[in-house]
């Protein structure tokens, strides 16, 4: 059931790299990420790319498979022809380290500006008491293995690497939706997720949802409640009618 | 020699899985300056591979439970090895830790009256796993990252630096603890992964929690990082580990297509009504209850189905036995013939609940299956097989701070020893993340605080640790030792090689020649590691770190292999064919490995020494939770005069 | 790493996937599927519905069949115009008859906005028509993006507004398609139009229900589900709908135009109606 694969791997680093041709054998059931430890084992031992847990739960191992942001111990060699060439780039968003691997620390710089969990003052630990129906929005967001993929595919920074200050990327948006919905929180995100963390960037092109591997429905779930909370507070006509007529006046 | 970053803290925290993150937040909030090291990301430890939940007997699902039935289960499940003081502090404080997490945000799934929901788990005599779905591994590393951003920002608002007291070093591999004059615990030496730059810490107190040895067996659930870095650490800079025969197969990996091999399949998922059935299609866990858990599990069909519905009048089905049991079963059927196709046993829940309920509690394992293996486990049975999980032991510490025999060496989670006795219950590894990591900041912090005098890193240390780590690029100069390998040999192979020793030598089932054999190609490939040569440079070299990781992967494959052949009885993650049997005059010894330093070692991989000693008898308060009938099936009449029922001498 | 390198003049202010540091793949895009097909379907299906819409909005004729039938775009017909069909009028007649001036002119520039100003809708033009972007992970054109952050996008956030409207719309739909079961001479009828209006109402609340503005009015803005059983009963039910919006958001596109086609060809003489009932 092998089969001599054709693989075009991405080689370099930020001072320059290329695309190298490479066949390796391909059995049946494998993964990209099966390829590739192949490859290193044995013919680049120094081919650097990221993995972990293999299994789709740690997302480290995110890259580009033939254009599309995908984790390689996801795809499913059985999803391409025998004789398709198969391209491997790291994400394109990120500064990239060496070959897969590219520097994610945007996110995490992102994670900090997010204000953490703030519940009631009074309420002590074990008095906690929430209904299933009101904590299951923001277990989908929590289902997110920050993988980063979604991050990688959004246009707002992929394409212009200037919004990379002002805006947070799906990811840190739906932190943001998380703690919103969150039960027992007490902060009020709505403000800063418009002002600070570049909502309002969004347009919703769904992109993030598409390549989620967890299928959290980013945008429908999130996004949008997150664009209809701003909206509440923000852009009700009559609310912004007032306040340009009392401006004017003063 | 080379450029080196330097860097001063008060605690140095190695690994960033559930108990280093836990006792580096303990350490922070307690005021001290505090560094984690971890080798991937922030927030991708392998504790996200944790599915079940987390033990903690809070009663909120059923209200018998109490500290002490958890004690008397986690006892039970280790085979009365446990450290009885650390079984003690895990059930008492369990349910504090999991309390704290929800102040932190964590969102577990809730009861009717929305308490944290709890369910069951094999060895767990009540529904005591708070859990979220099969993913609350993930909720626990996402909520104390979570918790460190948190204080980070404390930080930023008071000092304008998110890194002020609390700073986390990732894809950073610690290679080497130093130690001051005196022997104690002065620092630590490292990599940036990235650029192959070197690090040095200095610190008084350093906590491992770098977790187990998984990835020296070819079927595991392990990811990568498993090299039991801290185990071999702790053993170079002194300590002694303890308990290291002991090794948990899990029942259910996945046994098909290859590449997924050992990837855990959740126990929750027999939690939740499956059934392992043989080739024949007989439910064959009925036929493997061991005596010593004799009227504790159904006996027919009927009342094990009946169970799910009244957990009070039924008694739970024997597929919920602890590990040991369920994964020798397994084995046992396969070795017989009435095997799957792919070498497992059918792990069937599609007959057993509707389709959409399957994909509410068990959407992971669902995903899984579906994405890795093209099985949709609501209409068909999954295959599993046993695969390499847990290491029962670990650095023998103290159990109420976490610290070693070395003064200023601390350990929590899978990589200290002693909690989880010969066989650890699912469930228990979370909690135990969270008591004892906590204990172990909490120790360490309270051991700077007590300090008069920091000790100071030796630059000859430094020097050795850093010209150790560059071995691989030029095998032939600079180490010590007579290498006897051939000079470029590459790194995959020599692991691909150890682990298929450990695998087929030192599995579930062990025999005296085996072991023995399993020694001599354990010494071999020592021999040929020195003749391993990278390719390339420093900055993100997979084969590099490959070889380093060898280091630490040998040492602990031999404490492994060196205590399991000492040990001459059957017992929890340890089966002997030769001695079949669990021998009481075996139950209060302890094996110690450590690194007897013999003149002229081999300083790349030094040798290891098995000794055994005394465990510490139970305190009688503990010893009378228990029946004396129970205890005598693991005692020796001598051990039970304290026992209130008057054990006969 | 070196500055040197990344002040390679080639990549100095190249943008988004050739910025300085990020991988030098050289192909903008590496995506091998057919990635351009989706928003050139897009493209064709709206250019279709905005063109045929855009002629029969101006052609006021054609617009009410058998005595019963008003077709969607011309309702409610509020044009003095509209009496060229008596019975096509169900809320008076207002507007001067002008030949800029549709009949339904009162509903029908709020439907466009309703539906422009679609969660759906702006993934599918901002995709198709703005390339912004084109398909996920191919660069998009533009030097600068400023999302809905701005006039006129900023304007989105109007959508919950025209959704109100776009309800009160649905409303009159509902009422046209249920008096198009009486016949001013022939009473109690029920023909083959009156399923085609039928199924296109229900379509109509289908995708108007759905919106993302009414789940989140209708229950998605409570932090609390479990204090407000009604509300989240129906948040969980328009959840599910919602799902489908795209779906409703094309196969209205379709029955709207069936619809008014039918009705069209009836009102012309061209096809006669099938009558089943009466």
């Amino acid at each position: 059931m092998s089969y001599p694969g054709q693989f075009r791997v991405w080689r370099g680093d930020a001072d320059g790299g290329a695309l190298v041709d490479f066949e390796v054998e391909v059995n049946e059931g494998e993964v990209v990420l099966d390829v590739l430890h192949r490859l290193q084992a044995t013919q680049t031992p120094d081919l650097a790319v990221r993995w972990n847990c293999k299994a789709g739960k740690c997302g480290s191992c995110s890259a580009e498979i033939n254009g599309r942001p995908r984790l390689l111990c996801m795809t499913r060699m059985s999803v391409f022809e025998q004789s398709e060439v198969v391209t491997i780039t790291p994400m394109r968003t990120f500064p990239v380290i060496r070959d897969l691997v590219t520097d994610v620390s945007f996110n995490y710089a992102k994670a900090r500006e997010i204000p953490s969990f703030t519940p009631p003052a009074d309420l002590a630990p074990g008095d906690y008491r929430m209904a299933q129906a009101d904590v299951e929005r923001s277990q989908e967001f929590r289902k997110c293995i920050e993988c980063f993929l979604c991050q990688d595919t959004c246009h707002v920074v992929r394409d212009h690497e200037e919004n990379k200050e002002s805006f947070a990327g799906p990811r840190f948006l739906m932190r943001i939706a998380e703690l919103e919905m969150h039960p027992l929180d007490v902060a009020d995100r709505v403000p800063a997720a418009q002002e600070e963390h570049g909502l309002g960037r969004c347009n919703i092109t769904k992109c993030c949802t598409e390549v989620c591997p967890e299928g959290i429905k980013i945008t429908d779930n999130a996004l949008i409640p997150m664009k209809e909370r701003v909206a509440d507070q923000r852009y009700d006509p009559l609310v912004w009618l007032g306040r340009t007529i009392s401006r004017r006046r003063g | 020699m080379t450029e080196t970053e330097r860097h001063d803290y008060d605690v140095l925290v190695i690994g960033a899985g559930g108990a280093g993150l836990r006792a580096a937040i303990e350490a922070r909030e307690r005021g001290l300056r505090t560094a984690i090291v971890c080798k991937s990301l922030f927030g991708k430890a392998h504790t996200v591979m944790a599915e079940g939940g987390c033990a903690a007997a809070m009663g909120n699902v059923n209200d018998n439970d109490s500290w002490q039935v958890h004690f008397r289960d986690t006892m039970r499940g280790g085979k009365f090895l446990n450290n009885w003081r650390m079984a003690e502090l895990h059930a008492r404080e369990a349910p504090d830790r999991v309390w704290e997490l929800e102040t932190y945000g964590a969102l577990f799934d809730r009861t009717k009256d929305g308490r944290i929901s709890q369910r069951n788990f094999g060895g767990h005599t009540y529904p005591r796993l708070a859990h979220v779905g099969d993913r609350t591994g993930l909720e626990l590393i996402r909520t104390m990252q979570q918790r460190i951003v948190a204080l980070q920002q404390e930080d930023y608002a008071a000092a304008g630096d998110y890194e002020a007291r609390l700073r986390v070093f990732a894809e950073c591999t610690v290679t080497e603890l130093l130690t001051g004059d005196d022997g104690a615990i002065a620092g630590a030496f490292g990599y940036w992964r990235e650029s192959g730059r070197f690090v040095v810490f200095s610190a008084p107190a350093v906590v491992l929690a770098t977790g187990g040895i998984g990835k020296s067996f070819k079927v595991t659930s392990n990811s990568w990082e498993y090299t039991g870095d801290g185990h071999a650490l702790a053993m170079r800079a002194g300590a002694d580990l303890i308990d290291m025969e002991f090794v948990q197969f899990h029942p259910t990996g996945m046994v098909w297509p290859p590449s997924v091999k050992g990837i855990l399949v959740t126990e929750g998922v027999r939690g939740d009504g499956g059934v392992l059935k043989n080739s024949d299609g007989d439910r064959f866990m009925f036929g493997y209850v061991p005596d010593v858990f004799k009227g504790q599990y159904a006996q027919t069909e009927d009342e094990a189905d009946s169970w799910y519905a009244d957990q009070d009048a039924n008694r739970r089905t024997p597929d919920l036995l602890p590990r040991d049991e369920v994964a020798r079963a397994i084995n046992t059927e396969v070795k017989e013939g009435r095997g799957s196709p792919h070498g497992g046993v059918f792990l069937d829940i599609a007959s057993r609940l509707p389709a959409d309920e399957i994909r509410r509690r068990l959407p992971s394992m669902y995903h899984q299956f579906k994405e890795l293996a093209d099985v949709d486990i609501t209409a068909e049975p999954m295959e599993v097989g046993p695969t390499c999980h847990y290491v029962m032991g670990g650095i023998g510490v103290d159990p109420d701070t976490g610290q070693s025999n070395v003064p200023g060496l601390f350990a929590a989670g899978e990589c200290s020893g002693g909690m989880h006795g010969s066989n650890r219950l699912g469930g228990n590894s979370l909690s135990d993340l969270l008591v004892f990591g906590r204990r172990a900041g909490l120790g360490a912090a309270d051991y700077v605080t007590g300090l008069e005098r920091r000790p100071a890193v030796r630059e000859v240390d430094v020097d050795a640790a850093a010209r150790m780590a560059l071995a691989p690029f030029d095998p032939v100069g600079g180490q010590g030792g007579s290498g006897s390998g051939a000079v470029g040999e590459n790194p995959y192979t020599l692991h691909a090689e150890l682990q298929q020793v450990m695998n087929d030598l030192v599995g579930i089932i062990r025999t005296a020649s085996e072991m023995t054999a399993a020694l001599g190609r354990l010494a071999e490939l020592r021999a040929r590691l020195r003749g391993v040569v990278v390719e390339g440079h420093r900055q993100y070299n997979p084969g590099w770190h490959l070889a380093l990781d060898l280091r630490n992967m040998l040492m602990v494959s031999e404490a492994v292999a060196s205590s399991a052949l000492l040990r001459t009885e059957s017992r929890g993650g340890h089966t002997r064919e030769d001695h079949p049997v669990l021998d009481p005059e075996w139950r209060h010894r302890v094996l110690r490995s450590r690194c007897p330093r013999i003149p002229g070692d081999d300083p790349v991989v030094p040798h290891v020494a098995v000794e055994p000693a005394e465990r510490v008898p139970m305190r009688a308060d503990l010893l009378a939770l228990f029946d004396l009938t129970e205890l005598e099936k693991y005692y020796t009449a001598a051990e039970l005069t304290a026992h209130p029922q008057g054990g006969t001498v | 790493m070196t500055a040197t390198v990344r002040d390679d003049p080639r990549r100095v202010g190249a943008r988004g996937v050739d910025a300085p540091g990020r991988a030098a793949v050289g192909a903008r895009t590496l995506r091998t599927d057919r990635w351009w097909l989706p928003p050139t379907a897009t493209t064709v299906g709206l250019l279709i519905f905005l063109v045929y819409g855009g002629v029969r909005a101006f052609q006021q004729q054609y617009f009410f069949a058998d005595e019963r039938y008003l077709t969607p775009f011309y309702s409610p017909c509020v044009s003095l115009g509209c009496a060229s069909e008596p019975g096509s009028s169900h809320f008076g007649m207002f507007l001067p008859d002008h030949p800029l001036i549709p009949y339904a002119a009162l509903s029908l520039p709020f439907l466009l906005l309703f539906r422009l100003t679609c969660y759906y809708y702006r993934k599918a033009y901002y995709r198709s028509f703005v390339l912004a972007p084109v398909a996920c992970a191919v660069p998009e054109p533009h030097a600068r993006q400023t999302g809905e952050t701005r006039f006129p996008l900023i304007m989105q956030n109007a959508h919950r507004y025209f959704f109100y409207v776009a309800v009160v719309v649905s409303l009159v739909n509902t009422y046209d398609s249920i008096v198009a079961f009486r016949h001013p001479t022939d009473g109690f009828v029920v023909g083959v139009g009156n399923l085609v209006l039928l199924t296109n109402v229900v379509l109509l609340w289908c995708y108007t229900v759905s919106c993302h503005s009414c789940r989140h009015v209708m229950g998605g803005r409570l932090t609390h589900f479990s204090k407000h059983p009604v509300r989240y009963w129906l948040w969980t039910k328009i959840s599910a709908l919602n799902t489908r919006h795209m779906l409703f958001a094309w196969v209205t596109l379709a029955s709207l135009i069936l619809t008014d086609l039918y009705v069209a060809l009836v009102a012309s003489g061209t096809i006669t109606d099938f009558r089943l009932v009466g």
